[in-house]
């Protein structure tokens, strides 16, 4: 749809409103921009950093997926707190809505804009602020790119607490407030623990100053926590203080077939028991996932045919030690018949060839067909029954479906594609939803275990929250955001 | 067709991924909680004996290395990619191709294989002789930077080779030494039951005292430095800026 040039004088409010993905038009109740709130911008953070072209403007517009598009006139790209601040007091002042953007990796359209609001993108605030060696604590800007902190801080013997496919293009802003799960919340936890302060701007342009890095700190309301995971609707996280956990000495990596999905639980618990504190990461694929990847450059390490994979992890200090462990483990998996086949990494481009097994499946899905992900925490015992089913749902329809994730977490990446077709179907979509939402309501899980609610799933919010709690989310942002400037008609259904 | 025994040379290298430091005392590179593994080149060679013999051209695989204890590590990921034996010459020396070369001389002269595949050249030290030090050695022909192997029968083996003009395809009479290039092949990752069975796997110990060859050191490590660090790139305003920062700066104009 092409959008039409709007041409602006300080007297003309013209409002404009594009049509969403989501199919609804949400009511707007915003300004729209004048020539003098470009000046001010320009004022802020130069020019040069002031993005106004439809050519630069399509990258923070339409989100990784290209999913959702919105149609935002104004990208700027503030280099400091100070900058974010004077932006968000003016926008504040004159009700000009805005979107805070880091990677724009999300999965759930939260980083892109919905009609025109200013994307604020955080990408050239990516300053390593300090390193404490001894404490093991890293402060850094917000529009650091993960990979990039990883790999600092491995040269100091530290790893970051968190790991996922996206990582050469996510921003550690950006994994804060989406509270980004990964491949490693098995062994290091939730943000919400190992972050250990924010400094975040909030709607008005008030700086919020809690960059401490101490572990223990009980001094009143924990409010930092309140911005982890708030998808940028409560205010602009700016910079960050993370714990950092020492860097392994030794890692193992094991990538094991099963025939069922009974197996594979029996595996998993066999693994906890046996290589609990040692474990680092449990994945898990099925044999869909596995051929989709496949299809698109990435080398099958076994060539077994397995009903399901596991890829299984551990890190600790002592390699000796815990090639031992994993090798006893193995043995008794096989004997047992849980495992059929299997693989260990004999050296660090074996242990990359068999991640890329896993975090590859997303970017082949895309490549495939239109893609239509789920992403639900549901009792391990039932996890897989979702994917059988939505498989025989969709069977007559010609959608394939794949099942993967984390499963050490409980967290079961849904994604279900159209091989060869990209352009998405309401006929596919309505045999969907709202089933798969119901189907894990009705079992008490979770309808986004960790991609967020984004703009795609507020309208489904209630089924894994109460009323009275969305509520109180209601009461939070209308404190925080009364003007309702940050990220709308995100995260929260209309009232 | 004759039996055909082919033995397999490998080494215990830093793993490739791994940033190296270089010790304080410039003496040498770290090696202590260092990542090992077997190195890349040999790996593709004990692949291509392992296919050999999938395709019924050898008959026994015999991994072989010289190093310290735990280079039997490397032994046990050969004999779980498929190598049926091992032989471990056990030394603490820093290892030099002539002295890998002259060891492996002497298990050819006791194994009579067909074949010897070796890396073409290791990654740590980058040297590229072993393999051709030991053809000479034993007076056989030698493929070297092999990127393709076809056996024409039991007598002779075509090879072809990355040179720098393309490919050449060269055909010499068994028993040949081959060496490795990237390209030969792509390893298998061992599977589970292989990597269990490895472990029953027969891996004889030697030491070079024992197979009468004295490594005598002919060059001495003077020091171990790691390059100039990169300095940061500058941009010039015109081209009398370029002209001077090359003739006054740079010096090389």
């Amino acid at each position: 749809m092409r959008l039409a040039r709007l041409i602006r004088t300080p007297h003309m409010q013209t409002r404009w409103s594009t049509a969403m993905a989501t199919g609804s038009v949400l009511a707007r109740a915003h300004s729209a921009l004048g020539a003098e709130d470009l000046e001010r911008f320009e004022s802020i953070v130069g020019r040069a950093n002031v993005i106004t072209e439809d050519d630069a403007l399509e990258a923070y517009n339409t989100d990784w997926m290209r999913k959702y598009r919105g149609s935002s006139k104004v990208a700027l790209r503030p280099g400091s707190t100070q900058e974010v601040s004077q932006i968000l007091a003016h926008c504040n002042a004159k009700g000009i809505a805005v979107v805070p953007q880091g990677g724009n990796t999300g999965l759930v359209g939260g980083s892109v804009p919905v009609y025109d609001e200013v994307v604020i993108s955080l990408g050239r605030m990516n300053h390593i602020i300090s390193l404490d060696e001894h404490a093991g604590n890293l402060i850094c800007q917000s529009g650091c790119v993960l990979e990039t902190l990883q790999d600092y801080v491995a040269t100091r013997g530290y790893t970051v607490p968190l790991d996922l496919g996206a990582k050469g293009s996510c921003q550690i802003g950006g994994n804060i407030a989406t509270n980004a799960g990964g491949l490693r919340f098995l062994r290091y936890g939730s943000l919400h623990g190992t972050v250990l302060g924010l400094e975040v701007v909030l709607a008005d342009g008030t700086v919020l100053d809690n960059l401490t890095a101490l572990r223990k700190d009980n001094t009143g309301y924990d409010v930092k926590q309140l911005f982890i995971g708030s998808e940028g609707t409560l205010g602009v996280i700016t910079a960050c203080a993370l714990a950092l956990p020492r860097a392994p000495n030794s890692t193992q990596l094991a990538f094991l077939g099963c025939n069922s999905y009974e197996d594979v639980l029996r595996t998993f618990i066999a693994a906890r028991r046996d290589l609990g504190e040692v474990l680092s990461a449990v994945e898990f694929l099925d044999s869909e996932s596995l051929q989709v990847v496949t299809e698109h450059g990435v080398k099958d390490p076994l060539g077994a045919g397995c009903r399901h994979y596991m890829l299984i992890e551990l890190s600790g200090s002592n390699e000796a030690h815990d090639a031992e462990k994993l090798s006893t483990f193995l043995e008794n998996v096989m004997e047992d018949g849980s495992v059929v086949d299997g693989t260990i990494a004999q050296d660090t481009a074996q242990t990359h060839g068999i991640w890329r097994v896993r975090e590859g499946i997303t970017e082949a899905l895309s490549k495939s067909g239109a893609v239509y992900k789920y992403d639900v925490s549901i009792p391990l015992t039932d996890l897989y029954n979702l994917v059988d089913e939505m498989r025989d749902r969709l069977a007559p329809l010609g959608a394939f479906v794949t099942g993967f994730g984390h499963l050490g977490d409980g967290n079961l990446h849904l994604n279900i594609y159209t091989p060869g077709d990209f352009q998405k179907s309401p006929t596919v979509q309505q045999a969907i939803e709202p089933f798969v939402y119901e189907w894990v309501s009705s079992r008490r899980g979770s309808i986004s275990a960790e991609h967020g609610i984004g703009i795609m799933k507020p309208a489904v919010l209630h089924m894994s929250k109460t009323p009275e709690i969305i509520d109180v989310m209601r009461s939070i942002k209308g404190s925080l955001d009364p003007n309702n400037i940050l990220n709308p008609y995100k995260v929260l259904p209309p009232p | 067709a004759a039996a055909m025994r082919v033995l397999v040379g490998v080494k215990r290298v830093i793993d490739y991924a791994v940033k190296i430091r270089v010790k304080p005392d410039k003496s040498a590179v770290e090696t202590t909680n260092v990542k090992m593994s077997i190195n890349p080149f040999d790996e593709i060679a004990v692949e291509e004996a392992v296919r050999l013999k999938e395709k019924k051209v050898a008959t026994e695989i015999v991994a072989m290395t010289v190093g310290p204890t735990a280079a039997q590590e490397q032994l046990r990921t050969a004999l779980a990619m498929g190598a049926d034996r091992a032989i471990h010459v056990v030394t603490d020396a820093q290892t030099v191709p002539l002295h890998v070369a002259k060891i492996f001389k002497a298990l050819v002269e006791k194994e009579e294989p067909g074949i010897v595949m070796l890396g073409k050249q290791a990654i740590d030290d980058d040297c590229n002789q072993t393999g051709q030090m030991l053809a000479a050695l034993l007076g056989w022909p030698q493929g070297t930077f092999a990127s393709r192997v076809d056996f024409k029968d039991d007598k002779e083996v075509h090879v072809t080779r990355e040179i720098d003009g393309g490919l050449e395809t060269l055909s010499m009479a068994l028993p040949a030494v081959i060496t490795a290039d990237l390209r030969l092949n792509e390893p298998r990752y061992a599977t589970l039951p292989n990597i269990m069975k490895a472990k029953k796997k027969k891996i004889d110990k030697l030491t070079p005292d024992g197979l009468g060859i004295a490594l005598k050191e002919h060059i001495k490590t003077l020091k171990v430095e790691e390059p100039p660090k990169r300095e940061a790139g500058i941009k010039v305003e015109s081209v009398e800026e370029l002209v001077d920062k090359l003739r006054y700066e740079a010096k090389v104009i």
